[in-house]
């Protein structure tokens, strides 16, 4: 029993760090109907800057985290301009392979300059955890759990409350209605991208003490943050979040009781499961067509 | 003839390209470079294939080229087949996959077909490092041998790249041919409009699995001929990243075309030995490349050229028969039954109850104000909706919920209220598409003069050889209509085809749909065209909030008071007593 409570807890952990970039993603594609490739290079940049501000120049945690932020809020608008806004007015395809294309670039721009050699971060706090019998609770897990909390209320309160949530909600379900009510439907997709930049740069500063910092980062968080959005239900909020916290639990119980060289491949697994079974995923993606 | 001037010149390059690489001294290091491109070129070809021809994205092509790679390693030392067995093995393996993952996936979006692609690659990656019985893990597996033909030894590698060579030659001359093929064409329909492919009369799921299952199992004749090329093969040659290179290969190229595949690979393998002065930025580069090229040339480097020299027209020269229509129509007999037909969306009732009966021969009006469920009537009849209850009869047979290319092919014929045309096609690509129709009975030189034919009918044979993106309004609205009477439709369903026309488009319009009458098509149209609807239709049906409120001769229900409420508002109760 204390086993599958432990097992359950680090799965949340680890599964709140895929909630956060598969909304981030969820976002995006809601805003602008296109599916952003680059999502897990949004964690690993803010990875980066983390071992680059507290590691490498030996800055505070709390200051490292506000820098990160910063540079990856700059990041989105950047990615927006470079990546999204020269394609806007076409189709589904050659957006995606663009933001396929930068993804590739951001990558292999890290590695040339960091180099292939993972890095490590320290944990947010020195202190250990609390065990509760024989199960022991992580601080940094700890961490992430509430972290990721927080935010989900913090984005709903921001979405249904504010006048600025509701133009970007307006702008995702309808960018001429919403441009002829007089919303600047460019701004919003600009704040959709620096947010989502941010959610992933949190869900990297987050992860990083955990996993190792490396350029593979990205990949491995994207593609399980995929698979959890289209689990939950493609497009829907809390869809993701729960596809996000299903794989992180799946794949934890997976690699104790099946295989650990496995490991990666539970997520996919639950995807195919749900593609065949439930492709509509959990909360179901509301497809439409008109004639 | 220009097919057979395509053929010689084919011929030519193979010829050349063998002669090459068998009498031209080849140092080894150039040779690994050949074998490395043109066993690539053949999986990027099938790229061409589902990315190019049919819209899907695959990013697992890598994946396909290791099963290919494996099949022929595994194959050959393992248990001891013979190459060219096992190089057949992977093809179909490769295939099989295609064909699983296609099937599970295509029904749904195009966003997951890439990530279900994706984590195929993933878990094949995986697999090959994990399973050390059977892969051989991450050391790989060396010595795989090459094979023999005849007096041909092929492990010489100069003999062995003339077969990758000639092996490429047959995929690019097949992938070209295919593109003007009834197959390549149903692909760029169903890449250009999905929704209105369907209603063309084309499978559209069908269609999209071929795509992808011949992707596949190019990739893995393309794996396959490079485990023999190298003699070496390794898990982490197959991983994301080169599926990626494969993509991006396709797209520098011109991914619609045979040769842009050809380009896109023979460049990309070059371009590390013309970019080694940016050492470990070259892949950053490369990403920043496709990036740009997706801004500046969506259509690749041929693509971007071809623009410049325009194809020769190839179309049907001389007489051909005027237009056949009508064929199935019982005149007089009613051909379409529809009887308590729903449709709901949770819990608004778009179209509620309605009986409507069209007689053969007849223009058939169905008016109604906006959002009285018009539209989605036509979706129901046209299988793009399922209806919520109801029953449909066609010619007396129960079509209720047939998908659309199956309605199609029972004899119905549609356009849209916003055009839609495969728009990267010509007018007569076009609808030489909608002359596919299933069970039309006419062979390839039968359906082309019959789409010339359909084109002449509307007046529209002139820009036979325009692309349709670059026609007006009006006359794509004529294409559309042309691409629909192709099928040889019992039933025509046109959604408002006046709606954007000028005065003389739309007395143009008049004449064409009493035409058509006059030939003996049934016609069922909606329009808001008051005048319009006057002047051609037989019978009027008139919907309010999804429910039928009038129906009979034009003079009879156009006085019909509730008709006239429906459109002018009801008159008040109290000002009416």
């Amino acid at each position: 029993m204390a086993i599958i409570l432990q097992l359950l807890f680090t799965g949340l952990g680890i599964g709140a760090v895929y909630a956060l970039v598969a909304l981030g993603f969820v976002l995006i594609y809601r805003a602008t109907n296109v599916v952003n490739f680059a999502q897990g290079q949004f964690a690993m940049l803010g990875g980066y800057c983390m071992v680059i501000t507290t590691v490498d120049l030996g800055l505070p945690y709390w200051l490292g985290i506000i820098i990160s932020l910063v540079v990856m809020a700059l990041f989105g608008a950047i990615f927006n301009l470079g990546v999204y806004y020269p394609l806007r007015h076409r189709s589904f395809l050659p957006v995606v392979i663009s933001t396929i294309g930068a993804s590739i670039l951001i990558t292999n721009l890290v590695l040339a300059i960091y180099g292939p050699e993972p890095t490590t971060l320290p944990g947010m706090t020195d202190y250990p955890g609390i065990s509760f019998g024989a199960v022991f609770l992580d601080a940094q897990y700890l961490v992430i759990i509430a972290t990721t909390l927080a935010l989900v209320l913090l984005q709903y309160v921001f979405f249904e409350h504010t006048m600025i949530g509701k133009k970007m909600q307006a702008v995702s379900q309808d960018k001429e209605m919403a441009s002829l009510l007089g919303i600047n439907v460019t701004g919003m997709i600009m704040l959709t991208f620096t947010y989502s930049a941010v959610l992933g740069g949190i869900a990297g500063i987050l992860v990083a003490p955990i996993l190792f910092v490396s350029v593979g980062l990205g990949a491995q968080i994207a593609l399980k943050a995929f698979a959890a959005s289209i689990i939950g239900g493609f497009g829907d909020v809390p869809g993701a979040i729960v596809g996000g916290l299903l794989i992180g639990v799946a794949e934890t119980l997976g690699a104790f009781y099946i295989s650990v060289p496995y490991k990666d491949a539970f997520a996919f697994v639950l995807l195919f499961a749900f593609l065949l079974i439930r492709p509509q995923g959990i909360f179901g993606e509301k497809i439409a067509q008109k004639a | 003839m220009k097919s057979v001037t395509n053929i010689l010149l084919w011929l030519i390059a193979l010829v050349i390209a063998m002669g090459c690489a068998l009498l031209l001294p080849i140092n080894g290091y150039l040779m690994n470079l050949l074998m490395q491109a043109s066993t690539y070129a053949i999986a990027v070809l099938g790229m061409t294939v589902v990315l190019g021809y049919t819209g899907q994205i695959n990013i697992a092509q890598a994946a396909f080229f290791g099963i290919g790679a494996y099949a022929v390693a595994i194959g050959t030392t393992t248990l001891g087949l013979a190459f060219f067995a096992a190089l057949l093995l992977g093809a179909v393996v490769a295939l099989l996959f295609g064909i699983v993952l296609g099937g599970s996936t295509l029904k749904l979006g195009g966003h997951y077909l890439a990530m279900v692609t994706i984590s195929f690659q993933e878990i094949l990656t995986l697999v090959l490092t994990n399973w050390i019985g059977v892969s051989h893990g991450p050391d790989g597996i060396s010595n795989i041998p090459r094979p023999h033909l005849g007096f041909l030894a092929l492990d010489q590698s100069q003999h062995y790249l003339a077969l990758c060579l000639f092996c490429l030659f047959v995929t690019a001359g097949l992938v070209a041919w295919l593109k003007s093929s009834r197959l390549g064409l149903s692909m760029q329909a169903v890449r250009d409009n999905e929704l209105a492919a369907g209603v063309a009369g084309i499978d559209t799921y069908r269609i999209k699995i071929i795509a992808f299952a011949a992707s596949a199992c190019l990739g893995g004749i393309g794996g396959g001929l490079f485990a023999g090329a190298f003699r070496y093969i390794s898990p982490d040659q197959f991983a994301f990243d080169d599926s990626v290179v494969l993509l991006t290969m396709a797209l520098l190229g011109g991914v619609d075309a045979a040769i842009g595949a050809v380009i896109g690979t023979a460049l990309l393998i070059l371009l590390p030995e013309w970019l080694r002065f940016l050492k470990q930025f070259y892949l950053a580069v490369y990403g920043l490349a496709v990036i740009l090229i997706m801004v500046f040339m969506p259509q690749g480097i041929f693509g971007y050229f071809a623009r410049l020299v325009r194809r020769a027209p190839d179309l049907p020269r001389g007489e051909f028969a005027p237009l056949a229509l009508g064929a199935d129509t019982g005149a007089g007999l009613p051909i379409l039954e529809v009887s308590d037909l729903s449709k709901h969306f949770g819990g608004l009732r778009a179209v509620d109850a309605v009986d409507l009966v069209i007689i053969g021969g007849s223009v058939h009006a169905l008016i109604g104000p906006n959002g009285s469920g018009k539209t989605t009537t036509l979706n129901l009849l046209s299988g793009i909706y399922r209806p919520t209850s109801g029953n449909i009869r066609l010619g007396g047979r129960d079509v209720t919920g047939l998908a659309p290319h199956l309605l199609a092919a029972a004899g119905i014929g549609r356009t849209f209220q916003n055009i839609r045309l495969f728009h990267s096609l010509t007018s007569f690509e076009n609808v030489l598409i909608g002359s596919f129709r299933a069970g039309s009975g006419l062979d390839a030189a039968a359906r082309r003069e019959r789409a010339m034919a359909a084109l002449d009918f509307v007046g529209m044979a002139a820009r036979a050889h325009d692309q349709v993106a670059s026609l007006p309004y009006g006359h794509q609205r004529l294409v559309e209509i042309a691409r629909a009477l192709a099928a040889n439709p019992s039933l025509l369903l046109l959604d408002e085809p006046a709606a954007g026309l000028n005065l003389t488009e739309k007395q143009n319009l008049v004449a064409l749909l009493r035409r058509l009458r006059g030939h003996g098509l049934t016609i069922l149209l909606i329009e808001h065209d008051m005048d319009l609807v006057e002047q051609v239709s037989d019978r009027i049906s008139v919907l309010n909030f999804g429910r039928r409120i009038a129906d009979g001769t034009p003079s009879e229900v156009l006085r019909h008071p509730d008709v006239v409420a429906a459109y002018l508002g009801e008159v008040a109760e109290d000002a009416a007593a």
